[in-house]
C-alpha cells in the first residue's frame, strides 16, 4: 500500500485543499512557524502546569507522564458531522437495545443471528444482570465510538467503547488550551463548542437517577484511586459536575443504599459514574480479591438503590469478538441497515477464517478479544518474520482470542513538525450521552494521532498524541 | 451547594495533610537556614547546632542510622533530599503534592497550579546534591514557592469547610513546629547566673528566633528589654506572633468553630482546642516558669498530638 493512496483530510487524494481546512490553511499560512513552534512548547508547558498527566502501566513507579498535544487542529465540516452522528445514534441506540436483550429474553441468539456460545462463554457476560431492569432501561450512558477514516465519506467503526470509554478530559482541555493560544483562530472559524460537556453529562446522569433518590439527586464519580492511569480525567469531571469523587473505601452499604463517608457520617449516593471495572466493583458479587470496590453494592444495584453508570455487563456489547456481529445487531434491533460500516473481520474461532488469517498474517491486523490500549496486537505489515511466526504460534494455540482485520489505510491530518506540516495518521472517538432525556452527541471527541511517521498505532501508551477536534457550523 | 454540601472524610484528611506537609517543608528549610547561618557566622565545629536541628526536624535517628558522623554537608543534604527521609524537603513536597492530586476537586485551579509548579520546581533544584554556594537560592525559591500555594489557598479558595480543614492542618503542624523547637532549645531559655546580662547576640536564642521567623519581628516588639523571659514568652503566648503556640491554638478554636457552626455540631476537638487556649491565656510567662518550662512545652506537645488525633476521628478521616 503506497502512501499515495492515503486520504488526507486538509489536502484530500489529489492535493487540493479540502473546504473544511480553508479557513485554518489562510491563518497559517500568514504566521511565523518559529513562533507556532515556540507555542507548540508553550502549549506543553501549560499542560504540564495543569497536571494533566496519565500514568503509564508496567513500570515500577506508576509513572506520570504527559500525553503529546499538536496544535494543528483535526477540522470536520458539519455536513460529515451530521452523517456521522446519525450513524452514531443508530449503533448506540442498538447497543442498549442488544444490552437489555441479552440480559432479558435474549431474543437475539433465539433468533440465531448470534451463536450461544458467544454470550455464555464471554468474561464479559454478567450473569448477575440478568432479568436487572436499571433506570430507564439505560445502560450504557457513556459511549465512545473510535472510527477511521479512508476517503472523504468513508468512516468505519473501529471498536465500541460502552464499558468506560475515557479520554473526553482530553477533548475539553485541549480545546481550553487552543482558546486561550489561539483565540483569532476561532474568530475567523465557526467551530462548534464542546464546554457543555459536562453539564450534559451531569444532567443526564441526574435524568437517570432510580426511583429511591429525591428531588435533588446526590452524583458522585468513582475512581480506582491517584495512581490509576486516568485519574486526572476522572477528577476533572467530578470537579467540572460538582460531585464527589470517591474511591472503593469511601463508600459502604448502610441501610440498603450506597453511602459515602461523610465528615458528618454517612450519606446515600443515588448516581455512582464509576470508571472501575465491573470485575473490581464488589468483592461480594465478582472478583473477591479487589480493593477497590464496594461489598454488596451489586446487591443494592439489583434492588434498584442506586444506578450505575455505565450497567455492569455492558462489556458484552463492546467485547472484540461481539464487535464483528454489531452490523446483525444493528439490524435485528433496528430494522434499518447499519449507516456506519464496521471493518472486515475475520474471527479466528471460527476454522475456514483461521485458515485465511494464517495464509495472510503479513496483510493483517490481529487483535486479542478482550484486550485493549494497543497491547498484544499484531500488525502484519510492520512486523519482523520472527514476530510473525512467534504470534503464529500464539494463534494456533488460542484462535478464539483473537480476531483479524484488514490493514486500512487511516487517513491523514497535518501536525507540526520542525519542517513545517507532515501529515500523520488519526482516528477520532467521539462521545455519546444517553438518558431519559434522550441521546446527545457531543460535537467533536477526541482525535488520537500517531506522532511517528508512517506509524498506525495511536494509543497514548504507545507513543501517540492528541489534537484539537473541530465541527465547523456550516 | 450550601449548607447541604457533603464532604468526604478522606477528603478533609487529604486537605489537612496537604497543608501539614506544606508547612513541614516550609519549617524544615526555615531549620536548615538558620543552622547554616549559624555555622556561618560562628567560630569551630558546628557538630552539636546541626544535632539539636536534626533533633527538632524529628530527623537524627534516621540520620545516624544512614551515616557514620554527624556533618554538615550530610546534615543539609538529610533535611533536603534524603532518600530514606520521610521529613525530608523533597519528600514532604512531594507528599502535599500527592495530597493535593488526591483532593484535586477540593481545591482551587491556582491552588492546584501553584502546589504542581512548586513540585516540579523544588524537584529540579533537588535533583542533584545542592552545592553550598546555590544553597541560599534554592531554600528561597522553596520558600517562596510554598508561600504562593499559601497566597493561592488564601486568595482563591472559598470559607467553607474545606478551607477550614486545610486551615486546620496548617496551625497543627505549625504549632508542632514551634514546641520542637522550644523542647530541643528549652535549656537555653532558662535563667541561669551566666546569661544575666547577656543580649541577643547570643547564638542560641538567635537561633531559635530565626528558626520560627522571628528574629525581626522579636526586635519589633520588644525595643527595651530582650531576655529568654521574653522569648519563650513571645514564642509560647504572644498572640501578635503567628507561629507562637497560643496563636496557633487560637486560630485551631477559630477554624473548629467554624466547622462546629456550619455542621450544627460541636465537636470533642473543639472541646479540646479550647481547653488549650484557656490555659495559655490563664498563666502569663511567669506562670510558665514556675510550672517548669520544659514541662509546659512537653504537655503542649501531648496536647497537639491528642488534638490531631481527635479531628481525624471527629470527621472520620479513615474508615
Amino acid at each position: 500500500m503506497t502512501e499515495d493512496q492515503t486520504f488526507d483530510e486538509m489536502w484530500g487524494h489529489d492535493c487540493r485543499l479540502r473546504t473544511p481546512y480553508e479557513g485554518f490553511k489562510s491563518w497559517f499560512d500568514e504566521e511565523d512557524p518559529r513562533h507556532l513552534r515556540a507555542k507548540q512548547r508553550e502549549a506543553e508547558e501549560l499542560f504540564r502546569l495543569t497536571g494533566i498527566t496519565f500514568n503509564v502501566y508496567g513500570r515500577e513507579e506508576a509513572e506520570e507522564r504527559l500525553i503529546p498535544f499538536d496544535i494543528i487542529p483535526r477540522v470536520i465540516s458539519g455536513n460529515e458531522w451530521q452523517k456521522l452522528c446519525r450513524g452514531i445514534t443508530q449503533r448506540v441506540l442498538a447497543i442498549n437495545a442488544f444490552l437489555h436483550d441479552i440480559y432479558h429474553r435474549q431474543e437475539i441468539l433465539r433468533a440465531s443471528r448470534i451463536p450461544h456460545e458467544m454470550i455464555s462463554r464471554n468474561e464479559a457476560f454478567l450473569p448477575q444482570m440478568m432479568g436487572v431492569d436499571p433506570p430507564g432501561r439505560i445502560y450504557t450512558h457513556i459511549v465512545g465510538v473510535d472510527l477511521v477514516r479512508t476517503g472523504p465519506g468513508e468512516f468505519f467503526v473501529l471498536e465500541d467503547n460502552a464499558r468506560t470509554p475515557s479520554g473526553v478530559s482530553y477533548m475539553l482541555e485541549n480545546r481550553e488550551t487552543m482558546l486561550q493560544m489561539f483565540p483569532e483562530l476561532f474568530s475567523r472559524n465557526r467551530v462548534q463548542p464542546v464546554q457543555n460537556y459536562p453539564d450534559d453529562l451531569r444532567r443526564s446522569l441526574i435524568a437517570s437517577a432510580p426511583a429511591v433518590a429525591d428531588d435533588q439527586p446526590t452524583l458522585a464519580v468513582m475512581t480506582p484511586g491517584i495512581f490509576n492511569s486516568a485519574y486526572f480525567e476522572h477528577a476533572f469531571l467530578a470537579d467540572k459536575m460538582g460531585a464527589e469523587l470517591v474511591e472503593g473505601h469511601d463508600l459502604r452499604v448502610v441501610d440498603g443504599r450506597v453511602a459515602m463517608r461523610t465528615t458528618r457520617g454517612y450519606r446515600p449516593v443515588d448516581v455512582l459514574y464509576r470508571r472501575v471495572d465491573d470485575d473490581f466493583l464488589d468483592p461480594l458479587n465478582f472478583n473477591p480479591e479487589s480493593q477497590l470496590g464496594v461489598p454488596g453494592i451489586m446487591d443494592v444495584y439489583r434492588a434498584g438503590g442506586i444506578t450505575l453508570a455505565n450497567a455492569p455487563g455492558t462489556g458484552i456489547a463492546d467485547d472484540k469478538a461481539i464487535y464483528s456481529y454489531m452490523p446483525e445487531i444493528v439490524e435485528f434491533y433496528t430494522g434499518e441497515r447499519p449507516i456506519l460500516n464496521n471493518v472486515p473481520t475475520w474471527r479466528c474461532s471460527e476454522p475456514e477464517a483461521l485458515a485465511h488469517v494464517l495464509d495472510h498474517l503479513s496483510e493483517l491486523v490481529v487483535k486479542e478479544v478482550h484486550g485493549s490500549g494497543g497491547y498484544g496486537m499484531l500488525i502484519g505489515p510492520a512486523s519482523s518474520k520472527k514476530e510473525l511466526a512467534s504470534f503464529r504460534d500464539k494463534l494456533k494455540a488460542r484462535p478464539a482470542n483473537y480476531i483479524a482485520q484488514p490493514t486500512l489505510s487511516l487517513s491523514t491530518v497535518p501536525i507540526l513538525t520542525q519542517k513545517g506540516l507532515s501529515p500523520r495518521h488519526v482516528d477520532l472517538r467521539p462521545f455519546a450521552l444517553v438518558s431519559p432525556l434522550g441521546l446527545k452527541i457531543v460535537p467533536g471527541g477526541l482525535t488520537r494521532v500517531a506522532l511517528k511517521k508512517g506509524s498506525l498505532v495511536v494509543n497514548s501508551s504507545q507513543g501517540g498524541g492528541t489534537k484539537d477536534t473541530w465541527v465547523l457550523e456550516d | 451547594m450550601g449548607a447541604g454540601r457533603l464532604m468526604l472524610g478522606r477528603k478533609a484528611d487529604g486537605l489537612y495533610w496537604m497543608f501539614r506537609y506544606l508547612e513541614r517543608a516550609e519549617n524544615t528549610v526555615r531549620l536548615i537556614e538558620t543552622g547554616q547561618r549559624i555555622a556561618l557566622t560562628r567560630l569551630g565545629s558546628n557538630e552539636s547546632e546541626w544535632r539539636s536541628v536534626l533533633q527538632t526536624a524529628g530527623v537524627l535517628d534516621g540520620y545516624e542510622a544512614e551515616h557514620d558522623a554527624l556533618t554538615k554537608d550530610g546534615a543539609i543534604d538529610w533535611m533536603l533530599r534524603g532518600k530514606e527521609n520521610r521529613s525530608a524537603v523533597s519528600a514532604t513536597i512531594a507528599a502535599a503534592r500527592q495530597n493535593a492530586r488526591s483532593v484535586r476537586t477540593a481545591i482551587t485551579n491556582e491552588v492546584w497550579e501553584a502546589t504542581n509548579e512548586a513540585y516540579m520546581i523544588a524537584g529540579n533544584l533537588m535533583a542533584r546534591k545542592v552545592r553550598e554556594r546555590d544553597l541560599p537560592t534554592v531554600l528561597s525559591a522553596i520558600r517562596r514557592h510554598t508561600a504562593l500555594v499559601r497566597g493561592a489557598t488564601h486568595g482563591t479558595m472559598l470559607r467553607n469547610d474545606l478551607y477550614d480543614f486545610a486551615r486546620i492542618g496548617t496551625f497543627i503542624e505549625r504549632a508542632d513546629n514551634t514546641a520542637r523547637i522550644l523542647d530541643v532549645k528549652y535549656y537555653v531559655l532558662l535563667p541561669s547566673i551566666t546569661s544575666v546580662g547577656e543580649t541577643l547576640d547570643n547564638v542560641q536564642w538567635e537561633s531559635v528566633l530565626r528558626s520560627v521567623a522571628a528574629y525581626r519581628g522579636f526586635r519589633m516588639a520588644h525595643i527595651s528589654s530582650t531576655g529568654p523571659r521574653e522569648i519563650a514568652n513571645f514564642l509560647i503566648l504572644d498572640r501578635r506572633m503567628p507561629r507562637s503556640l497560643a496563636f496557633c491554638v487560637g486560630k485551631l478554636c477559630d477554624n473548629l468553630g467554624y466547622l462546629a457552626a456550619d455542621y450544627d455540631f460541636k465537636a470533642p476537638s473543639l472541646a479540646l482546642a479550647e481547653e488549650m487556649e484557656d490555659t495559655f491565656k490563664s498563666q502569663d510567662i511567669d506562670g510558665v516558669f514556675d510550672l517548669g518550662l520544659h514541662e509546659y512545652i512537653q504537655w503542649s506537645i501531648d496536647a497537639l498530638a491528642r488534638l490531631g488525633r481527635q479531628i481525624e476521628t471527629d470527621y472520620r478521616f479513615y474508615a
